[in-house]
């Protein structure tokens, strides 16, 4: 399996604060520096992403339904290609003897892939894939989802620190614990 | 016949203009000062009698003339009726000398189908949409006592989205055109598809939903021309809102459910531009929905509910458009035409009508936003506004990347299921988390003790199932012994069913904190209390009802993850194994009705060594259009859904080809429409009136001796 899971698994060095704290070493129960237990809890979750990722790596039949869930039957009947339910369809029974040919030998699901959009042109893929401008399906709307958190808690921060409005001669707010007591007692009367 | 559909039509559309101009100058009139009306003269000072007189006899023309538009609104409802009602016993006569009756139907077709012919093609879905648009309308106009001039604003909204639908039944897609030459013997008959038992049902419900989002829309332009004052249009379109939602989403899942028991695909949503188009309103109604509520409770977001409201009904006219128009590939390809063009127009000048209205009477908007606390229902509520908004967006976006991506590098891809899995199902997953908070946030400031005090249990259960549906053994069901480790879908399968124990378990601990109450109050037992709760908020409770039957959608997608599918040819006494199903085939052969010729085959399904079943699957050869259907057989319960069809035959030996899927929980989700709908039917009904409370004499009279004692 290539990719960045691969950098993962790779042994790192010691890292140098150990060195210089050998009490830390000695005794396992004493208390780690911040920036230590932040860098070993990071370790681990990168760790648990990699084993996960490596559990999915499987076998031909696997792979096939994988794969042959991320693509197209060409036929006009624009479904899945795993999922053309037509008999005698031109198109997906020789689709699907190449998929299984090419899993079969081996090839990387990009290769798998490439020889697909080569074949059959970029529509053969049921999803956008994640180079060049196709990227921009999958950014665009994580990015709006963070634009959009981010202008609801500055709209929350704005409203929440606009200035109570002011009020009548001779009344005078009731704050803390004495509002909170009043609060208990309106939901109790009214929240049904 | 013809010729009086065709007048019909015109008369149809004349009464609109009427109603629209008509509704207008009533308007114009009674919103002038007085001056104005007077002829300027009166400038600065007091009228004199003369100028009052006519001032006087100016107002009462204009609310007769408004009445007269009021009028016309109605019997255009009778005049797209009577079009309607001809255009059916047209279908009903096979009166094929009309080209519309010619391409959709034909003499052997059942009499339910003739009926449904009315919307299954393009002229007559345009008219059945015109005449579900005037039926709302007649009510509007019916009720406008409530607001007279409220509604004489809707009205005229209304007349002119009437006046579009009409000009192009009139002049661009007209129902009654005449076949030119010789008159054919039979139809064409039916699109096969069509012909199904749902198909009767499921374009009223979705187009219901779709016209109905004209009426918040018109309210909303409305309240937003005339500049309103206070809330009550908001409480007038909230119930409109309501119902219309409740369509639209009967109508949505209609859809999802002919899909999957026709389409023989074995699955209930494709992402198909069609179907996102029907989503996309139903996301920003729901956000509505949610929204009016600060609006109503704190005065709030004025500005973006009215953005809402004209989203929706936007996104409503912008899925036809994509239906009708041809832009976007889709296999909802029936009815293309170039009546497209009519609708980018009718967009566009919509969405400049509104634009200038908003920016011009804004300031009428602007509303004093206060905020306690992060920890409130006001910012949940603006959360789940987000989210929805947020998933629209990205159906909108993924519906249509396809173009945009030709445009920019010059070649289409495929944005299918994969795609919206990735980036849909996060955003879902974090709408879910909101829906089991949500209810428990109180109002502009909820402690972070009670938080934790109301959501501890319920967090509690639900990362207790989700650790029990990891630990169980596969062999007890679909949704058991779930790894999430091996499958990114496990994951999200196990995180969907967590979060919907979640948000059950806080919805049952608000009814029983609720019951309780009642129940230590009046002594009723808990079921009882229960009930009274309801009737007492059932806008609150009902709402909680919607958010269960979410839920239980939710778990009915999430068994996506488990299903199982194989292809088989089985020729007599031939086992197919799949899951704990093994179906043996008994026979086949074929048969031959007036409107189809069928293909069918007879399984026996053995489940533990024991006969259970015996499913039909079916595959006919309609003769008028001359294309096939599947006619899935499907063997439904809680746990999973055995679904067989017939896909054809081996034309070497004759043997037919078999395809079984096993759907892991798919009743659930026709079960989470339910109540769904059954919340929100709740959620409709009056409240009980607040119970009067006399006091109890046994407790006043220690109330009185203790004044005596401290001589209160």
């Amino acid at each position: 399996m290539s990719g960045p899971w691969c950098r993962v698994l790779e042994p790192h060095p010691r890292p140098e604060t150990q060195e210089l704290r050998p009490d830390v070493m000695k005794n396992p129960n004493s208390k780690k520096m911040p920036g230590q237990r932040i860098r070993r809890s990071a370790h681990i979750l990168l760790l648990c992403a990699a084993i996960f990722a490596l559990l999915g790596a499987s076998d031909p039949a696997t792979r096939f339904n994988e794969i042959g869930h991320q693509m197209m039957c060409i036929c006009g009947c624009n479904q899945i290609l795993l999922e053309c339910n037509h008999v005698g369809c031109p198109a997906s029974d020789g689709m699907r003897n190449e998929l299984m040919a090419s899993v079969t030998r081996g090839d990387s699901d990009s290769l798998v892939e490439q020889g697909f959009v080569q074949k059959y042109g970029p529509t053969v893929l049921a999803a956008p894939t994640t180079r060049g401008f196709d990227r921009a399906a999958y950014i665009i709307p994580f990015v709006a989802l963070i634009l959009g958190f981010g202008l609801i808690v500055l709209v929350i921060r704005t409203w929440k620190n606009r200035p109570v409005p002011a009020i009548a001669d001779g009344l005078h707010p009731v704050r803390g614990i004495e509002l909170e007591q009043f609060r208990d007692q309106a939901r109790k009367d009214t929240d049904l | 016949m013809a010729e009086i559909g065709s007048f019909a039509l015109l008369l149809a559309l004349a009464l609109s203009v009427y109603s629209f101009l008509a509704g207008i100058v009533a308007l114009a009139f009674q919103n002038r000062p007085s001056s104005q009306l007077a002829g300027g003269t009166a400038g600065g000072r007091i009228a004199s009698r003369e100028e009052s007189s006519v001032i006087t006899t100016l107002r009462q023309g204009s609310e007769r003339i408004g009445e007269t538009a009021r009028r016309a609104g109605i019997a255009t409802f009778a005049a797209v009726l009577l079009a309607s009602f001809v255009l059916v016993i047209c279908a009903f006569r096979d009166d094929f000398s009309i080209a519309y009756i010619l391409h959709h139907s034909n003499r052997d077709l059942p009499g339910p189908y003739k009926f449904a012919v009315l919307w299954s093609g393009q002229e007559g879905s345009l008219l059945f949409w015109s005449l579900l648009l005037s039926a709302y309308g007649f009510v509007l106009r019916l009720r406008y006592k409530a607001d007279p001039r409220l509604f004489a604003y809707a009205s005229v909204v209304l007349s002119g989205v009437q006046i579009f639908f009409l000009l192009l039944l009139n002049f661009a897609a007209h129902p009654f055109a005449i076949v030119q030459g010789t008159i054919p013997a039979d139809g064409n008959g039916l699109n096969p598809l069509l012909q199904y038992p749902e198909m009767v049902i499921h374009p009223p419900m979705l187009y219901l939903g779709y016209v109905g989002f004209t009426i918040p829309f018109a309210f909303a332009l409305g309240a937003l021309i005339m500049k309103y004052p206070g809330e009550k249009w908001i409480h007038i379109t909230r119930r409109w809102t309501m119902v219309t939602w409740a369509f639209l989403t009967c109508g949505v899942f209609l859809g999802a459910h002919w899909a999957y028991s026709v389409l023989g695909w074995g699955g209930y949503w494709g992402w198909d531009p069609v179907e996102n188009a029907s989503l996309m309103p139903w996301l920003t109604g729901t956000a509505f929905l949610h929204s009016v509520m600060m609006q109503e409770k704190r005065g709030m977001l004025k500005m973006w509910n009215m953005w809402l409201v004209f989203a929706t009904f936007w996104l409503a006219i912008l899925g036809t458009f994509l239906t009708r128009s041809g832009i976007i590939s889709s296999v909802h390809a029936f009815a293309q035409s170039s009546i497209g063009d009519w609708f980018a127009w009718f967009l566009v000048i919509t969405l400049v009508v509104f634009v200038f209205f908003f920016f011009k009477n804004k300031s009428h908007l602007r509303s004093e936003h206060k905020l306690e606390s992060l920890v409130s229902r006001e910012s949940s509520f603006l959360f789940n506004n987000l989210l929805f908004v947020l998933l629209c967006f990205t159906v909108l976006w993924g519906t249509w990347f396809p173009k945009i991506s030709e445009l920019v590098q010059g070649n289409k891809v495929t944005v299918g299921a994969p795609f919206y899995n990735r980036v849909a199902i996060p955003v879902a997953l974090l709408l879910l988390i909101l829906t089991a908070v949500g209810p428990l946030l109180a109002w502009r400031k909820t402690s972070l003790e009670s938080l934790k005090r109301n959501f501890m249990w319920p967090a509690i259960g639900a990362i207790a199932i989700a650790i029990f549906l990891m630990i169980t053994p596969q062999s007890w069901g679909s949704a058991f012994g779930l790894k999430p480790w091996k499958d990114i879908s496990y994951l999200y399968s196990l995180m969907a069913i967590a979060l919907s124990v979640l948000v059950t378990l806080t919805v049952a601990s608000e009814f029983y904190r609720g019951g309780r109450v009642i129940s230590k109050h009046t002594g009723q037992g808990m079921f009882a209390s229960m009930v009274q709760l309801i009737h007492r908020n059932t806008r609150r409770y009902g709402g909680y009802i919607v958010h269960f039957g979410v839920v239980v959608v939710i778990i009915g997608f999430a068994g996506a993850a488990f299903n199982l599918d194989k292809e088989q040819e089985m020729g007599y006494g031939d086992k197919m194994t799949i899951g704990p199903y093994t179906l043996i085939c008994r026979s086949y052969t074929d048969d031959d009705a007036p409107n189809y010729a069928s293909e069918w085959a007879v399984l026996d399904v053995y489940k533990g060594g024991k006969q259970i079943d015996t499913m039909t699957p079916v595959r006919r050869f309609y003769k008028a259009s001359r294309q096939t259907s599947t006619m899935p057989d499907i063997r439904s319960t809680l746990n999973e859904d055995l679904y067989i069809v017939f896909e054809g035959l081996n034309q070497d030996n004759g043997h037919p080809i078999l395809k079984a899927h096993l759907n892991a929980l798919v009743m659930w989700i026709w079960m989470g429409v339910w109540i769904m709908l059954i919340g929100t039917v709740l959620a409709l009904i009056p409240n009980a009136p607040a119970p009067v409370r006399v006091p109890a004499p046994a407790r006043l009279e220690p109330a009185h001796a203790g004044r005596a004692v401290t001589g209160d």
